[in-house]
Formats: C-alpha cells, sequence, structure tokens
C-alpha cells in the first residue's frame, strides 16, 4: 500500500533536483574565484573565510524550519543583539563568564519562547507582525541596557570561539557541521521533522490528524532564539566587545541564504541541504569578490542577480513544456 | 538514506577538489609575500559606501599612496557596520597587504580582527574616527575633539549673544566621535563665561533624514525658548537647516555645527546658519596615505615624538592620545559665507 | 435582540461592526497620554507637521496594501524611492529649468519601469516574491550608488521649483498631503468600484478559483506590482524634494515601516482582505509615534522599545478587539 506513492529512483529525478543546482553554481563560483584572483584558492584563507560568514548561519537551521512551516522570524536579528548585550552586561557586573554564557543562551530561548507563544495564542496575527514587532522591542530593551556605551574584555578562552583552531580547521566551522548534522537529521530523519513538513503542507489537515501543531510551533521558534543566542556567542567572540546595534540587518542575510536554499515561503517544502550549500555559495561568493576588492554597489547588484537568476532559469524550462498540460496534483499519482 | 548518502559522497568530493588544488597553488605563491610587480599595498577601509566625504578622503589617501609610487586599495561596505569592516580586513589580510588604514565603524568590535593583522605583518593605523590603542599602531585625527567641542560652544554662545537655551542634534547614540565631541561640549560649558546657556537635550538623527527632521521639530516644539542648536553631523546640520528654512525661524533660532559644505552651501547662504566648521576630508586621507607609509619603511613605529614627512602638509609629529598615540591634521576649519561658495564644488 | 433597539443602537451598532475599532480607540488613547506628557502635541502646527511627514509614508502604503493582497510582499520599495529620487534630483540638477511636474513624472516613470521589470519576474519568471524583491532590492540600492557616482545631489544644487514641490502648499493644504489624498480618492474608487480592483482581492484569496473564474492571474500579480513600483517612484520624488537631499542610502529599511503601517491597518498578510479605512489608521499610527516619542520627555534610548511595545500592544489590542467585533457579527446573523 505504501509503494504506492513511490516514484521508482531516476539518476535524472536525483540531478535534476535544487540542491544539485546549488552545487554546480558553487562550483561556478569558486571557478570564477580562483580565475579572478591569486590568493583565493588558498587553504589558509579559505579557511578564515568560512570564519567571517558563518556566525550568522546559524540561525538558517531553525528558519528553515519556520518557513517550511509557512511562517517567519524577522526578529532573530534582535534577539542576537540582547542576547549578546545580556551576557557582556552580567559580565561587567561581576558574573562568571561561563554562567553569562548559559544566560545568553537563556535570553535567546526566552525571546523564542515569546516569539512562539504570541504567534499561537493570537492567530489572527501572522508572524510577521508578531516578530516585527518584536523585532523592535528586543533591540529596544538592548538599548537601555548598554545605552551608548559598549561593553567587553572577556576572558582569553571565550576568543577562542570566533578565531580558535582545533587541528586547523576553525572552531566554528566544526560547530557549525555538527549543527548541520543534527539538524538535518531532525528535520529528515524525526517525526518531529516530518510534521514540520505535514503542518507546512497543510496546516489544518495536521491539526485534524492529532498533530500538535501549536507546540510544534513553539519548539521551532525557540530554536531560532537558541541558534540567535549561539549566533552571539560567535559574534561577540569575532568582535571581542558589543554594542546594541550589533547584527543589524542579519535577518535578511538570513533569508536570502534559505531562499536561496530552495525553501519555499509558501511553506512545506526545502531541504536542509540546500540552505547549507547556499550558504557557503553565497559566503565564498562575497569573499572571492571582496579579494578583487570589489565595490559594494557592484557586490550588491551581483548577489541580487544570483538570487533572482538562480530561481527564475529552473522555472523558465518547464514552464515552457508544461504549458499544454493541466496543473499535476497528487491525486494523480495514486490514479495512474 | 541513498540520496543523503550520494549528497555527502559529492559534496566531499567537491571540498577535496578544492582543498587538492589549493596545495599546487599555494606551494608556488608561498614564497611570494604578495605585492605583484614589487608594487607595495596599501589599504582604505571607509565606514560605508557612497558617502561623499569618505569618498574624498579616500581620494586623498590615494593620491598620496599614488605620489608614493605604490598601489592604493579603497574598501567601503554598503552598511556602516563593525561586522561588514570585519570582513573586508579579513580579505585585506589575505591579499598580504602591506598596510591598513580604518575609519571604524565601532572603537572595539574592530580589536580581534585587526591585531590579526599586526599579527601578520602589516601595519594598522586609524584615522577619522578611531579604533582603540589596541587595535592601532597610530591614529591620524582631524583635529582635536576639545578643539571641535570648544569651537562649536563658542559659535554658538556668540550666534545666541551668549544667554539662552540650545540643544545638540547628534548621529546615533553610538557615535564615537559625536560622542567625544558631545563631552567636550558639555566640559566647555562648566565654564563660568557660558553659565547663561543652558544645555536642554541632546537629540538622535541616527544620521536618518527623516529622524532628523522629527527630532529636530521635536525639539523646537518641547523647548520653545530655544534659542540655538548644534548640529556635529552631516546629515544633522542639513535636516536642521531644512526644517529652521521652511518654518521661517531664520534669525530666531541659530544654527552650527559640522557640516559639508555642498550640502550647507543653500542653508549658509540664506542665512540660517551663520557659520559652520568641518575640515578637509582630502587632507586626512592624504596624510593618513604618509603615515602609512612612514609605518611600513619602518621610519615610524607609532610611538610619541615620532616624526615624518607627509608630503605638502609638511612634518608632522606624534603626539599623545589617551593610551595611544596619534597624529593632527589641524585645527577645524570655519565654512561661512565668504568662503561657502568656493567649497560647495569640492565637497 | 440587538436589532430591536431601533435608532439608538445603531451608532454603537456601526463602530461594533468596524473592525479596526480597536485600532481607532488605541490612536485616541495614545494621543491622550502623549497630550498629557506635551501638550505641543495637539496643536495645529504639529498637527500639520505630522501628517504631511506621513503621506509619503501613507502613499507607499497603498501600494504595499495592493501587493500584501495578492499574498505577495514588496522588500524593494525603498530601494525603488532611492533610485527614482536620485535620478530625478540628478536630473533637475542638471537641467534647472525642468518643470516640477515633469520631475514627479520622471521619478514615477522609473518607478514604473522597475515594478514593470519585478511584476515580470514574479508572475512570467515564477519567482517568488519574497525572493524577487529582495533580490531587486540590492540590485536597486547598488543602482543607486551606481548612478550617484557616490555623491550626494544637495540643496543648492536643486532648483527652488523643485523643492517647492513638497514645501508648497494649494488652497492653504500642503502639497504632499493634497497629493496623498488624491491617490487615496483614486484608489479607494479602484479597489471598491472597478472590476480590476475586485479581481485583486479574488486573486488574493482564493488563487485557484480566480484562474478557474476566468481572471487572468498573471496579469493582475504583474499590474500590483507595476502599482507598487510607481507609488515607489513618486514617494521618491516627493522625499527628495521634502528634505531637500538625495543620498544613496536613503529609505534604506523603510519597507519595514510601510509593512508594519499595512499590517497595523489590518491588511492580512495572508491575503486577501484590506481596507483603505485600515491602512490610513496603521500610517496615522506609525505617524504619530514617529513625531509623538521625541516630544515626551524619555530618554532617547527608551525610543525604540517604546516603539515596538506601542505596535505590539496595538496590534494585539485589536485581535482582541476584532474577536469581539467578529462574535458580534455572528450572533447577529441569529434570526
Amino acid at each position: 500500500m505504501d509503494q504506492v506513492n513511490k516514484k521508482p529512483f531516476s539518476w535524472k529525478g536525483f540531478f535534476l533536483q535544487w540542491e544539485w543546482m546549488l552545487i554546480l553554481l558553487f562550483l561556478v563560483v569558486n571557478v570564477i574565484n580562483t580565475n579572478l584572483s591569486p590568493f583565493y584558492l588558498d587553504s589558509v584563507g579559505l579557511r578564515d573565510a568560512t570564519m567571517t560568514f558563518l556566525d550568522k548561519a546559524f540561525m538558517v537551521f531553525p528558519m528553515v524550519m519556520i518557513m517550511i512551516l509557512r511562517d517567519i522570524d524577522i526578529s532573530v536579528s534582535s534577539t542576537v543583539a540582547l542576547a549578546s548585550v545580556v551576557m557582556a552586561h552580567l559580565y561587567t557586573l561581576g558574573v562568571p563568564m561561563e554562567l553569562a554564557v548559559v544566560i545568553c543562551l537563556a535570553v535567546g530561548a526566552v525571546c523564542g519562547l515569546i516569539n512562539g507563544l504570541l504567534i499561537v495564542r493570537f492567530k489572527e496575527l501572522s508572524a510577521v507582525i508578531v516578530t516585527l514587532s518584536t523585532m523592535i522591542i528586543y533591540r529596544g530593551i538592548a538599548y537601555i541596557i548598554l545605552e551608548d556605551q559598549s561593553a567587553g574584555s572577556f576572558p582569553e578562552w571565550f576568543g577562542f570561539l570566533g578565531w580558535g583552531y582545533i587541528g586547523g580547521v576553525p572552531f566554528i566551522l566544526i560547530a557549525f557541521v555538527v549543527m548541520a548534522v543534527l539538524f538535518g537529521l531532525l528535520l529528515h530523519k524525526t517525526t518531529f521533522g516530518r510534521r514540520i513538513y505535514a503542518i507546512g503542507n497543510n496546516p489544518t489537515a495536521s491539526r485534524f490528524s492529532g498533530v500538535q501543531v501549536d507546540k510544534i510551533k513553539i519548539i521551532v521558534f525557540m530554536l531560532a532564539g537558541v541558534m540567535a543566542a549561539i549566533t552571539a556567542l560567535f559574534l561577540t567572540s569575532r568582535m571581542g566587545s558589543t554594542r546594541p546595534n550589533v547584527a543589524l540587518g542579519y535577518e535578511l542575510d538570513v533569508i536570502a541564504m534559505v531562499v536561496l536554499g530552495g525553501i519555499s515561503t509558501a511553506g512545506g517544502k526545502g531541504k536542509m541541504i540546500g540552505a547549507i550549500i547556499a550558504v557557503f555559495l553565497i559566503g565564498f561568493l562575497r569573499y572571492g569578490l571582496g579579494l578583487i576588492n570589489m565595490p559594494a554597489q557592484v557586490l550588491m547588484i551581483i548577489i541580487g542577480l544570483l538570487l533572482i537568476v538562480a530561481v527564475m532559469v529552473p522555472n523558465l524550462k518547464p514552464k515552457a513544456k508544461a504549458k499544454g498540460k493541466p496543473p499535476k496534483s497528487q491525486d494523480q499519482q495514486i490514479a495512474g | 538514506m541513498k540520496k543523503l548518502f550520494l549528497g555527502f559522497l559529492s559534496i566531499f568530493l567537491v571540498f577535496s577538489m578544492l582543498a587538492a588544488c589549493s596545495q599546487t597553488s599555494s606551494n608556488e605563491g608561498s614564497g611570494d609575500s604578495g605585492s605583484k610587480d614589487g608594487k607595495k599595498r596599501f589599504a582604505i577601509v571607509f565606514k560605508n559606501t557612497g558617502n561623499p566625504y569618505g569618498e574624498k578622503q579616500m581620494d586623498g589617501f590615494k593620491q598620496a599612496i599614488e605620489a608614493l609610487g605604490h598601489e592604493a586599495i579603497l574598501k567601503a561596505p554598503d552598511q556602516p557596520t563593525a561586522e561588514a569592516q570585519i570582513q573586508m580586513i579579513e580579505e585585506l589580510i589575505s591579499q598580504k597587504v602591506d598596510s591598513i588604514a580604518i575609519v571604524g565603524n565601532d572603537p572595539d568590535a574592530l580589536q580581534p580582527a585587526l591585531k590579526k593583522a599586526m599579527d601578520q605583518g602589516i601595519k594598522v593605523l586609524s584615522l577619522d574616527s578611531a579604533v582603540n590603542a589596541q587595535s592601532r599602531m597610530v591614529h591620524v585625527n582631524q583635529a582635536d575633539p576639545v578643539a571641535i567641542g570648544r569651537v562649536q560652544i563658542e559659535a554658538i554662545s556668540e550666534m545666541i549673544g551668549g544667554k539662552g537655551q540650545i540643544a545638540v542634534l547628534s548621529a546615533t547614540s553610538q557615535a564615537t566621535n559625536q560622542n567625544a565631541w558631545i563631552e567636550q561640549m558639555k566640559e566647555t560649558l562648566k565654564d563660568p563665561k557660558y553659565k547663561d546657556i543652558e544645555l536642554v537635550k541632546v537629540a538622535y538623527g541616527d544620521d536618518l533624514r527623516d529622524k532628523s527632521v522629527s527630532e529636530t521639530e521635536a525639539l523646537l516644539k518641547s523647548y520653545p525658548d530655544l534659542k540655538g542648536i548644534i548640529a556635529p553631523t552631516t546629515v544633522g546640520i542639513a535636516a536642521a537647516g531644512k526644517v529652521l528654512t521652511d518654518k521661517g525661524l531664520k534669525d530666531k533660532v541659530h544654527l552650527t555645527g559640522l557640516g559639508l559644505p555642498s550640502e550647507m552651501a543653500e542653508y549658509i547662504e540664506s542665512g540660517v546658519c551663520d557659520w559652520m566648521y568641518l575640515w578637509n576630508p582630502i587632507d586626512v586621507g592624504y596624510l593618513a596615505g604618509y603615515a602609512a607609509d612612514a609605518l611600513v619603511n619602518e621610519t615610524i613605529t607609532g610611538k610619541v615624538g615620532d616624526k615624518f614627512s607627509a608630503g605638502d602638509l609638511g612634518e608632522k609629529e606624534i603626539v599623545e592620545d589617551g593610551d595611544g598615540t596619534q597624529i593632527m591634521l589641524g585645527d577645524p576649519f570655519k565654512f561661512d559665507a565668504s568662503n561657502i561658495a568656493e567649497w560647495k564644488e569640492v565637497y | 435582540m440587538t436589532a430591536n433597539n431601533g435608532q439608538k443602537g445603531t451608532l454603537i451598532e456601526n463602530i461594533a461592526k468596524f473592525r479596526e475599532v480597536g485600532l481607532l480607540g488605541f490612536i485616541i488613547l495614545l494621543s491622550v497620554v502623549i497630550q498629557w506628557r506635551n501638550s505641543s502635541f495637539l496643536t495645529l502646527e504639529n498637527i500639520n507637521d505630522m501628517i504631511t511627514n506621513t503621506a509619503i509614508l501613507s502613499i507607499l502604503a497603498v501600494g504595499m496594501m495592493l501587493v500584501i493582497i495578492t499574498r505577495g510582499i514588496d522588500l524593494s520599495i525603498g530601494a525603488t524611492l532611492a533610485l527614482s529620487g536620485m535620478i530625478a534630483a540628478l536630473t533637475v540638477g542638471a537641467f534647472p529649468n525642468l518643470n516640477p511636474i515633469l520631475a514627479v513624472l520622471l521619478g514615477t516613470l522609473v518607478g514604473l519601469v522597475s515594478g514593470v521589470i519585478l511584476g515580470a519576474i514574479i508572475s512570467k519568471g515564477g519567482v517568488l516574491p519574497i525572493i524577487a524583491t529582495l533580490g531587486m532590492m540590492y540590485i536597486f540600492r547598488g543602482l543607486t550608488f551606481m548612478v550617484s557616482g557616490g555623491q550626494w545631489v544637495s540643496a543648492h544644487q536643486m532648483p527652488d521649483s523643485f523643492k517647492g514641490i513638497a514645501t508648497g502648499s494649494f488652497l492653504g493644504i500642503n502639497n504632499l498631503i493634497l497629493i496623498a489624498v488624491l491617490i487615496y480618492v483614486a484608489f479607494y474608487y479602484f479597489i471598491n468600484h472597478t472590476r480590476t480592483g475586485r479581481q485583486i482581492y479574488a486573486v488574493g484569496s482564493n488563487p485557484d478559483s480566480a484562474k478557474i473564474s476566468g481572471i487572468n492571474h498573471d496579469k493582475i500579480i504583474w499590474l500590483v506590482y507595476t502599482i507598487m513600483g510607481g507609488l515607489s517612484g513618486l514617494a521618491g520624488v516627493l522625499w527628495v524634494s521634502k528634505f531637500a537631499s538625495a543620498q544613496g542610502d536613503t529609505a534604506s529599511g523603510y519597507e519595514l515601516t510601510v509593512i508594519a503601517a499595512c499590517v497595523l491597518g489590518g491588511v492580512n498578510i495572508a491575503g486577501g482582505s484590506g481596507k483603505i479605512s485600515g491602512i490610513i489608521l496603521g500610517s496615522v499610527l506609525i505617524g504619530i509615534m514617529n513625531n509623538a516619542l521625541p516630544l515626551i520627555n524619555v530618554s532617547p534610548f527608551w525610543q525604540t522599545g517604546i516603539q515596538g511595545s506601542i505596535i505590539l500592544i496595538a496590534v494585539v489590542l485589536n485581535a482582541l478587539v476584532k474577536r469581539g467585533v467578529d462574535m458580534n457579527a455572528l450572533m447577529r446573523r441569529r434570526i
């Protein structure tokens, strides 16, 4: 019975997926970068380049889940700022750094929890408006705490997070890979993950099938908060200090990585691996172009074109073919 | 499961391919210190792109560097954030430049990145907006912050006749330069000769046109007896000038501060702003260029008392600055009706 | 039960039917609190300033409402605004004798072209609005920097006729307010009384049904983004004229403010519903916040936090009140 919907494994079908397009793009970008600058293909350089863009990439994992759920979270950058500011301020007041780090994670979780609760309690309110308001509120709290001061002077070991290496590999890269595996397994191999896809595809049907939609949403938003706090740890470590205005604009970068990774805002679609490839794609593209000191305005145009063209090109060809055919639906597979 | 395995296998293959390529190329290139055709490379990183003040500074820097026969690299991020500048510093380290001159978006946040650059032998200096003393070898300052604060208080005092309420319209609450100058203004006001002048509020326009306009309008409404506004930021002073013009408050509320001659020409010519101050960003960049060259040649090491020649600007000496050291360009320059026509075309 | 109250109950009934009554009540409450803190709030001059400052936001809100109704979003409006404003400013700088009306048309044209391109990418290219507008935002912003050559256009380079667009007044009312009112009247008619206008709602409500009913889905989507582009272009010229300055990073991040105004005004982000009266209230609330926050004497470091709290409270309050209103509507159906 459950073999009915499974298509036979086809090499063409496997390679025609969005994620392979991304890998191809990634290779193309690397080839272009190598030809642009002799400094690109340097293992030390490439390795250190990952340290510059991976800090915000931690927020990509829960954002993938949130967008599959048909929601969005634009408050992540403010959660980063608040978690970082609280941690630094407490440390300045004498709290031991280890405890401050734990509190940072707790702040992230609380921010995410508040988002989740507001969204499930007030179903009339879309995630956009809730996270828009919390985005402003969380950053506002950060401003109230630190005002116009910076806080820093962390102990030596804290700098290891953002700058340290283990066996030649940056610590942040190791942490990222570990998280990637964990979140990848969570999304693709657990019931929790399957339920997220179900809710994204059809929230009403899921609710009536007994899926605890509210609980799952709250958990996912809390994860977003915690990962934002982890971003805060790495970012603060990279900067050695913090202010209320850190991580400005991070939410747009994260959303760009997620949508380029093939996650649709219409919900229910997308794979974790796509977003991960997109992270490195955008990261190395910026790095490579930065090595030839491309002016910021041209770089912006290139990134914009990349986003649009990458998404548009695969849509154009099949659309031409499918013009004459009626829209496909799930039922057809069962029928024939 | 099959797909997942195939996926990981392909990514592994890709990375190992890259690693293999990089091994060969880094073996070839490791003997070379990074300079092509013998030219040294000097980089300048400004706060953000599309800023005419920054463009002029980078022009001045480029002028100096090219006059000395080197190659100049000009970089500016699209957002005025420290995070973006950290990325640029990493890119410059990978390019193995000889020197980095930075206009900091944050005094402390660039420290680990700049230390890494210095550890690799790159000479680091800051200009205009300073980074903390541990992040740099020397700072090129356009003018003494004490002088900048004092001269604006003197100006407003003269304009309002020595007594009345004044307010300050600043940039963002995090702006280090502005905060330092406002501190100095408050210090200057402690002098008994300014006892009849009251600083009622410091408002933050965030260097956004619309917010600066709202904040100015709010100041005028909340303090109907306000006599003077000091705006030590180019966007703020221009916005305040527009508001005062639109409301016809020309001689009732006086305006001064730090502004771009091009932005303020209209308001100085109409008399809304009697005079204001700034300095020549081209000179600041130019001086930084010569200072960077002197650091790379090891003519100076950044300690107090070092002297070097700065092209058309003459001999410069390094002086003390808190925990660090700095090089002074000069005094703030006054722009008024007599010279604005000439300067508005320059920057 | 309620119908038997005759004439007396009608006013309260009408208020109760008005979905955005929660928001309206909140605005009134907020105004009272601010007036108590600073009595110069409810003065004619201040209200005039406030409306003038909100005019541009409200013009953009109309376009964004149409976009959101069709289940889309437009993150590129800030960049389109900057681009058209910069082009208009550069043009009047080079040709000072240009009629200001032509400058306005030029800016609107730039916006329309941007909207057409964007609409094509979304409807024909099949790209999701969030990606398409995010990408175009980067592109337009980059173009603005390139077009300006890294320079700003300052007040002294703009002819008085151009600056007068925003500061001038006709029959005693500021031009910006007049333009905003004209646009609202025009779009109110368009949305409520033309077929195309109703089709926009249909497309947003249920795209599949709309397609089957013969509505040209792609054309409507294209139209909506073109309108948004045109309005952004217009807003760009007005902005640059109002502030007498064109910068590369003008209106950076402004799209979020416009979205906030729309969503506050009850436009459903899931598409299909939104009223002109709602976005007027939404824009007014944002306008009040921008105007009044500096007036009440709180530390500037509290401004951001207060702003966010006001938005959240307004939205939650509106949701709670709406529940009551909808319940009321359900009860009234019982015969």
